[in-house]
């Protein structure tokens, strides 16, 4: 273990945290504004322009609340449960490959923290010790709507992590690893060599499973039992105020990006491009880019308000920029894979809010039938297809 | 270092075992089997087994742990009151403890030369001829042995637990009708 290698490691994980934390209060600001369209009104729009200065305004007032402990809480574990919810899910990220082997400075490093040849199954263990922040937070504050909160959701998670696991397995029997950074690896070529496409057995039913069953385990509507406002209050956070609130929902969506990145790393072949770059895939991120600048540019010679003539010409040649960015050699290398991954994790991420909009919430008993009568079955029969078509043409 | 951590990881392994026991409330007990169950991951992670560390986090503390804590959450169990303690049990049980650890770390020793010190991938298997080494616990290591060596013990739990799950619904049944 030399020292440079400590710096390295050192400087990917104050990169990854500094992204994933803006990521994070990001995320909330998008999730606001695409439900906001979604219903047909314009979200937050007062801090900043389009809002966008709204996550700091939230981050300020969430740190200077009143951090309030009810006097009935069980309170070793009432402290520990925001914390550990936070830690699981942040956790997880550390293996998530953001892009392939590439060399800065002379030293070849890995656009991941860390490439754990049991990669796959540490995100699994990491998310289901998840559930205890949940769990214990709804026994410890003493209240009972926090724990019919806590038990909805532990049992919840319980019961969809088989259907998870299974859908997990199916595209593993094709790829042949465990390391996350290997499994991008063997899908390399154009959009038919993703798992998701993949012969002997397309992972197409897998890949549905797994998006159904993220969307229990993050907790998310139309499974969103845990936290039914009205039913519940709040469910298993009644009781919390100021920065523990915040950790929840900040582990909430920070379970949110690390399932989408493994659904894209397992299906959607990470940060591979749709085909081959002699066709040209390369050039994809710069003509969309250089799109954007130039309809910001068209927009803002003909603006229809007086303030776009200046915002939107700015927006224009930061595009313009961004595009050169693209084109450029030297951050090419690095810059394509990690515009493919993002650009997939993020489609599904918009999947979770469209889906957040869109549909209603089931009820307790359907959502049980729902995986153990139907989910779990078929996530059997597909992993059991998929075992013998593997065997038969290997 | 590996003996440090070893060292670490064992201590606060049995610290949480001991604590299992002592604690009145069924929730803190459940909670310290959690950290003896990551302790123990921690150890066969030290030893290389990354698979069965990964199992152990998966399968106990992950599965089995989340249901104890949730039975308890659900029958809403409160503290043990202590009663019934005799005093004869204070006096034998220590004693009878002590007599066991001796006779145990004794046998220990007897089967474990004494030259055997912890190190990193402790458990690894001898290389297969024409293969790369691995060590005991990796995935493929693990379903080798699952699927040739002991098949039919593997088979034969898996009915097991077939027989218990076919059970726990038979008693279930009785008791809605």
């Amino acid at each position: 273990m030399d020292l440079t290698f400590v710096v390295i490691s050192l400087i990917k994980i104050l990169v990854v945290f500094a992204v994933l934390m803006t990521t994070l209060a990001y995320l909330q600001w998008v999730e606001r504004k695409v439900i906001a369209h979604i219903q047909v009104r314009p979200g937050p729009y007062r801090v900043g322009p389009h809002g966008l200065l709204q996550p700091l305004a939230d981050v300020i007032k969430l740190l200077t609340k009143e951090d309030l402990v009810p006097p009935y809480v069980n309170k070793a574990l009432y402290l520990a449960a925001p914390f550990l919810a936070i830690t699981m899910a942040l956790l997880s990220i550390s293996v998530i490959p953001f892009g392939p082997e590439i060399t800065v400075f002379g030293h070849q490093t890995l656009m991941q923290l860390t490439d754990l040849n049991i990669g796959v199954l540490f995100v699994l263990a990491v998310s289901s010790l998840g559930v205890y922040g949940i769990a214990l937070a709804g026994w410890s504050s003493n209240n009972k709507y926090a724990l019919i909160g806590g038990l909805r959701s532990s049992a919840q998670m319980i019961s969809y992590e088989l259907p998870m696991s299974l859908a997990i397995a199916a595209p593993l029997l094709i790829s042949n690893t465990l390391s996350l950074h290997d499994l991008v690896m063997r899908q390399e070529g154009s959009i038919l060599s993703w798992n998701l496409l993949h012969g002997p057995f397309p992972q197409i039913f897998s890949f549905i499973i797994f998006l159904i069953a993220a969307f229990a385990e993050t907790n998310r509507v139309p499974f969103d039992l845990p936290e039914a406002e009205n039913e519940l209050v709040a469910g298993f956070h009644t009781e919390y105020s100021s920065m523990k609130f915040a950790s929840f929902f900040m582990a909430e969506y920070a379970n949110m990006i690390t399932v989408s990145s493994m659904a894209t790393l397992l299906f959607l072949g990470g940060w591979m491009a749709p085909w081959p770059e002699k066709y040209g895939s390369s050039f994809v991120p710069a003509v969309i880019f250089a799109f954007a600048g130039v309809v910001a540019l068209y927009h803002g010679m003909h603006a229809a308000r007086r303030r776009d003539k200046k915002t939107l010409p700015v927006f224009g040649i930061i595009f313009l920029l961004i595009a050169v960015v693209f084109v450029l050699p030297i951050t090419q290398i690095w810059l394509i894979p990690l515009f493919w991954f993002c650009a997939k994790t993020g489609a599904i991420l918009f999947t979770f809010m469209w889906v957040r909009g869109t549909l209603p919430r089931f009820r307790y008993d359907q959502l049980m039938g729902f995986t153990w009568k139907f989910l779990f079955p078929v996530a059997i029969l597909n992993l059991l297809v998929t075992g013998f078509l593997v065997a038969w043409f290997s | 270092m590996d003996v440090i951590l070893f060292l670490i990881f064992a201590i606060i392994a049995v610290v949480c075992a001991i604590n299992v026991v002592v604690q009145t409330h069924p929730i803190s007990s459940a909670i310290s089997l959690v950290g003896v169950m990551g302790s123990l991951a921690v150890l066969y992670l030290l030893l290389g087994a990354e698979f069965i560390a990964a199992a152990q986090v998966i399968v106990y503390a992950g599965a089995i742990m989340v249901l104890f804590v949730f039975v308890i959450m659900l029958l809403n169990a409160g503290a043990e009151t202590k009663k019934g303690q005799s005093t004869m049990a204070l006096f034998l049980g220590v004693p009878l403890l002590a007599g066991l650890l001796i006779v145990m770390s004794w046998y220990l020793q007897g089967w474990f030369p004494a030259n055997t010190t912890v190190h990193f991938g402790g458990f690894s298997l001898p290389a297969l001829p024409g293969k790369v080494a691995e060590s005991g616990g990796s995935a493929h290591q693990v379903g080798m042995a699952l699927f040739t060596t002991y098949l039919l013990p593997f088979e034969v739990t898996s009915v097991l637990i077939l027989i218990a799950i076919l059970g726990a619904i038979v008693l279930a049944r009785k008791e809605m009708d």
